[in-house]
């Protein structure tokens, strides 16, 4: 009989809990539907002023010009992240893996090369067509990833001072725009129009470096670390 | 045609909708890890279809392929711990028989 009650009351709740995320869900969806049209067009905005960016893709005038700022802090936040990584225990330099396959190292050896190629062609791509440091960044983390999984040691030539200035190199080089452009044009992060395309392709291409590097190993943390236990 | 991508589109709705339900109930870790990595891959789709292509490109790169990697490290490396976890306690319950 207990038993039962419980099962009773278990499947009460369940229906209450359906019924409430029914009227909620319910309530969001007439919120987002009857939202007033936006008083400032930010499409048509960007749209005007994506010729004084430096670049024609406006995506990438957004997220590196308009609203640089949010980006230098995604930057930050990326640094933070391997910090508190790194705060558990720092990275061993030595891969472990004991995985030995001839397919894997071939294949590997082919598609790391033109991995970094296309990582810097998205790069390249970005100031006019879709593309940008945050996906060059990742499919270059990929690359290294690759190497790290077939048992190569890219960390090995790499590492200490080196590898420590690569993974702040985007914060700082971002930090030191930032104020530089608040000395000289008296506001943060905006460039002087004449440099912007180059101010923008510098930052992008550290950024790119920086965050392949940072999201490579934060795979090889645990990666390495799991392998060390046993 | 239109009906064509009417109906794709009405599919990848569908699909994306039962990958995540089966993603988030499944009891089976690393199932649920896979799934999520298809998850990811047809929200690029998603986004493709939105036309928000750099969205779609980081979704694939960075959502699917680098998390799902990252997801998946983390999931060995959590295995590990707890059957040596396990092995421990196997390892104190022998010792405590033994001194009995």
């Amino acid at each position: 009989m207990i038993v039962d009650k419980k099962k009773g009351i278990k499947r009460m709740t369940r229906l209450l809990l359906i019924v409430l995320l029914s009227l909620l869900a319910a309530a969001l969806g007439y919120v987002i539907l009857t939202l007033p049209k936006s008083a400032v067009n930010l499409q048509e905005l960007v749209a005007h002023n994506v010729a004084t960016s430096g670049v024609s893709n406006p995506v990438t005038a957004v997220l590196l010009n308009f609203r640089a700022y949010d980006t230098f802090l995604e930057m930050v936040v990326l640094l933070v992240a391997m910090l508190g990584v790194w705060s558990i225990k720092e990275v061993p330099i030595e891969p472990i893996t004991d995985i030995r396959n001839p397919v894997l190292d071939t294949l590997s050896g082919l598609l790391v090369p033109f991995l970094i190629l296309f990582s810097a062609y998205l790069l390249w791509v970005g100031a006019h067509a879709p593309g940008g440091a945050f996906q060059a960044g990742s499919v270059l983390g990929a690359a290294l990833v690759l190497l790290l999984l077939s048992g190569r040691q890219p960390f090995l030539a790499f590492q200490g001072l080196y590898l420590h200035f690569t993974l702040v190199a985007s914060t700082a080089l971002f930090t030191s725009i930032a104020l530089f452009t608040l000395l000289v044009t008296g506001e943060l992060l905006k460039y002087p129009l004449a440099q912007a395309d180059t101010i923008i392709f510098i930052l992008e291409s550290i950024a790119t470096i920086s965050i392949g590097l940072t999201l490579a190993l934060l795979f090889f943390g645990i990666y390495a670390k799991q392998k060390e236990k046993q | 045609m239109e009906i064509v991508t009417h109906l794709f589109d009405g599919l990848l709705c569908i699909v994306l909708l039962l990958v995540a339900w089966q993603s988030l109930t499944s009891s089976d870790l690393f199932r649920a890890i896979v799934l999520f990595i298809a998850f990811g891959l047809l929200m690029a789709l998603v986004w493709g279809r939105l036309n928000a292509l750099d969205v779609a490109m980081a979704e694939a790169a960075i959502g699917a392929g680098l998390t799902g990697a990252l997801l998946l490290a983390a999931l060995a490396k959590y295995q590990t711990l707890s059957s040596i976890d396990k092995t421990d306690s196997d390892n104190i319950v022998d010792k405590r028989q033994k001194n009995q």
